[in-house]
């Protein structure tokens, strides 16, 4: 019975550490949301949902655009350019409609073939049809989808159960730092992570010192 | 080989005319003496400051002790090239294929308007007169063998050997006879400064002088200048081809398009003008230019105007020409309450035009890909054109000044806010990392203390009571406030009566953070830390 709890988790340890396709086409994504993503990187014609924040919803497209990539952020009438740039955005690649009125669907549809990662917040979640419909486009033009809320069949969802604030106190300090625990839920199963944001920006989470040394 | 005949209007002393041309000359009458100086030498003077022993060259100081009375201004080639403008397209009206050589000096070969006018001296007198019109009385129109010889012929006395003056302001030297003319002049005339020196030194102080040496000797000790100054001195052409280099005719880069019946729907505005934008852009790329920024008229069948400029990041196609037009039809029906049916006349104007060499596309294009532009494009015709954009960061204390929304495939066009810079200091912006959200209309909120009263901001710039719960858009949130920022106020204005605002960090037990601005007495939410 111990012997057989024991095979499982290592067999989990194992499907959590290798991708599930060998051809599996990735995404540049940041240090820092790695270990949160099934397969290590945001992938190609997948969807993906964040519930609870928008920085990290933000923090999924940084790296793609800082590595030339176009993105886009449909349906966010309160856009934080600064907050975007400060995560690694490039404001000038990153085209924003903030209002795409009805056919906001449609639109995420006809603009995945030009835009890399696309962030979409839907008024209402799509129906299972229509999501597979963007997503046959997603797969087809190599584009990533991140949705704000809801969304049927996502690769993966980041659900925000906490956060915290550094550097604020009862009537002294600034924000400055801070660190989201965030459950994942994809087909490896339900996970806690941590990630921690300094200046506005994803930082990578620290390696244990042994780890270091092993790795020189 | 005997140069080609030709004909040099000049103007004397064109830069006074110039200056009295010019705006805020009121006061200035052509009969006082006048000079213009650069560098504080005469560069012109009027005649009544040449007879008083005024002289171009001398000294600012030399010409006021000749004539004290002497108005002196400076002088601005700029003026003078501007004023001459409209004066060298008159003078194109009446004999075609001129060259302006400079401000006050044009030539022109005299074989089309002496056939014209049945003579070379009918055809200078018609010169004469048109210069006379335009208010030009003392012009010279001197005709010859080539260019050099003619502009000395203008500038020579009636009384000179070889001229014959037929009218006065009209000097003519006959076919074949300008060597002789030309053999008493001196030197300097054709060469510069130091090329005369040198011949002087020589002995060689006419032009005649120069002209009997043979062309072989004077290329091999002057060279190609001394070569060029030989065949001035002997009145022979150049090599090939003609001396005289008449300049391109203007031509009108404007397009306009009138319909019969009056358009009223945007597309179909849009479809009407598809040839008028081809041919616009057909006549730019003709002349080698592309074009930056234009400016659209739509006037409508009761005369009303609607008059928009358009930029463009990097220049006009076509298709953005019409798709420029769809969305001011489109604005125009928005804006304004018309009397009209429709539009009835579309006028497409060039403001900015560049030279198209300096715009063609790299090797390694750093324009965005063309995929993009024409998915955007789209997205935009959809959506109208301010649907569909880039954020640029822009200069500004709270949140939504410090972000500026552009429209896709326009360039920013107010200048003052993209000279802020997003940097600068800006007194009482936030330090720190920026809430993710900023909403572009403050939302109204309350902020009270525990026993829920509101918490405000006293005359010292502190909150009166500590805050414990917040409430945003008339929602409450259960978890109680429990960090906050010291509020730092932002002064703008205050010069034109406008309150201080003041900003506070705030931060709930869940983890949640805003950030409020206090104005007028109520709080709101600028920004959320979501």
């Amino acid at each position: 019975m111990n012997s057989l709890a024991t095979v499982r988790s290592l067999q989990q340890r194992i499907s959590e550490m290798q991708p599930v396709r060998l051809d599996a086409r990735v995404l540049p994504t940041s240090e820092g949301l790695r270990p949160l993503l099934p397969g290590g990187a945001l992938r190609m014609g997948a969807s993906y949902a964040v519930q609870g924040s928008r920085q990290l919803a933000l923090a999924m497209l940084a790296e793609a655009s800082t590595s030339g990539a176009w993105c886009g952020v449909i349906g966010d009438s309160s856009f934080g350019a600064e907050a975007a740039a400060a995560l690694g955005i490039a404001l000038e690649r990153c085209v924003v409609i903030p209002h795409p009125g009805d056919d906001a669907l449609g639109l995420t549809g006809a603009l995945a073939e030009i835009l890399t990662v696309l962030l979409v917040t839907a008024p209402s979640p799509p129906s299972p049809g229509e999501a597979e419909r963007i997503s046959a486009r997603l797969r087809e033009h190599d584009a990533a989808l991140v949705a704000v809320g809801e969304w049927p069949r996502p690769e993966s969802t980041l659900h925000v159960t906490a956060s915290r604030w550094d550097g604020l106190g009862r009537g002294h300090g600034m924000l400055s730092n801070r660190e989201l625990v965030v459950q994942s839920q994809d087909r490896l199963g339900a996970r806690r992570h941590t990630v921690r944001f300094e200046h506005g920006a994803v930082v990578a989470p620290r390696t244990a010192p042994v780890r270091r040394l092993g790795a020189r | 080989m005997n140069a080609e005949r030709t004909l040099v209007v000049w103007v004397p002393d064109w830069p006074v005319h110039a200056l009295l041309r010019d705006d805020g000359a009121d006061g200035l009458s052509p009969d006082a003496p006048l000079a213009l100086t650069a560098n504080h030498l005469v560069v012109a003077c009027s005649a009544a400051a040449r007879r008083e022993g005024v002289r171009t060259g001398l000294r600012e100081r030399e010409a006021q002790t000749r004539c004290p009375e002497l108005a002196v201004y400076p002088h601005d080639p700029e003026t003078d090239e501007r004023r001459f403008a409209p004066i060298a397209t008159a003078l194109e009206q009446l004999v075609p294929g001129i060259e302006v050589v400079r401000a006050g000096l044009c030539a022109m070969r005299a074989r089309g308007p002496a056939r014209y006018y049945g003579g070379e001296a009918p055809a200078g007198a018609a010169v004469l007169h048109l210069a006379a019109q335009l208010g030009l009385p003392d012009t010279r129109v001197g005709i010859a063998d080539g260019r050099f010889t003619a502009e000395q012929v203008a500038r020579s006395a009636s009384t000179d050997p070889g001229v014959s003056a037929p009218a006065d302001g009209l000097r003519i030297v006959d076919p074949g006879g300008s060597p002789a003319f030309l053999s008493p002049l001196p030197v300097s005339r054709a060469v510069d400064a130091g090329l005369a020196e040198t011949l002087q030194g020589l002995g060689i102080r006419t032009l005649g002088a120069l002209a009997a040496l043979p062309e072989d000797a004077v290329r091999q000790r002057f060279g190609p200048h001394g070569l060029a100054a030989h065949r001035r001195a002997s009145a022979s052409g150049v090599g090939s081809g003609s001396e005289v280099r008449p300049r391109p005719p203007a031509r009108e880069l404007s397009v306009e398009l009138s319909f019969d019946t009056p358009i009223d729907a945007a597309d179909q505005l849009a479809f009407a003008c598809s040839t008028l934008a081809e041919r616009f852009i057909g006549g730019l790329t003709e002349d080698r230019l592309v074009c930056t920024a234009l400016r659209v008229e739509l006037t409508d069948d009761v005369g009303a105007r609607h008059e928009r400029e358009w930029a463009h990041p990097r220049h006009f196609t076509a298709a953005d020409t019409i798709g420029r037009i769809r969305w001011q039809a489109a604005s125009a029906t928005k804006e304004t309450e018309r009397g009209g049916a429709g539009v009835t006349k579309v006028r497409i104007t060039p403001v900015h035009t560049d030279r198209a060499a300096s715009h063609e596309p790299g090797l390694w294009s750093t324009e965005p890909d063309e995929r993009v532009h024409h998915h955007l494009s789209r997205a935009q015709s959809r959506l109208g054109h301010t649907g569909v954009g880039t954020i640029a960061l822009a200069g500004g204390r709270l949140l939504a000044d410090r972000q500026r929304f552009v429209p896709w495939s326009t360039t920013r066009v107010e200048r003052g806010a993209a000279r802020a810079s997003a940097s600068g200091p800006w007194p009482g912006a936030l330090t720190g990392p920026a809430p993710s959200r900023v909403f572009p209309e403050a939302i109204p909120a309350a902020l009270l203390d525990a026993s829920g009263a509101p918490v405000r901001i006293d005359a010292d710039d502190l909150l009166t009571a500590e805050p414990a719960h917040l409430r945003v858009a008339e929602a409450a949130f259960e978890s109680p406030v429990t960090a906050w920022s010291p509020p730092w106020v932002v002064r703008e204005r205050w010069w034109e009566g406008a309150p201080a605002r003041f900003r506070l960090q705030v931060q709930l037990a869940d983890g949640d953070a805003w950030l409020l601005v206090f104005r007028t007495g109520a709080w709101a939410a600028e920004g959320r830390y979501d």
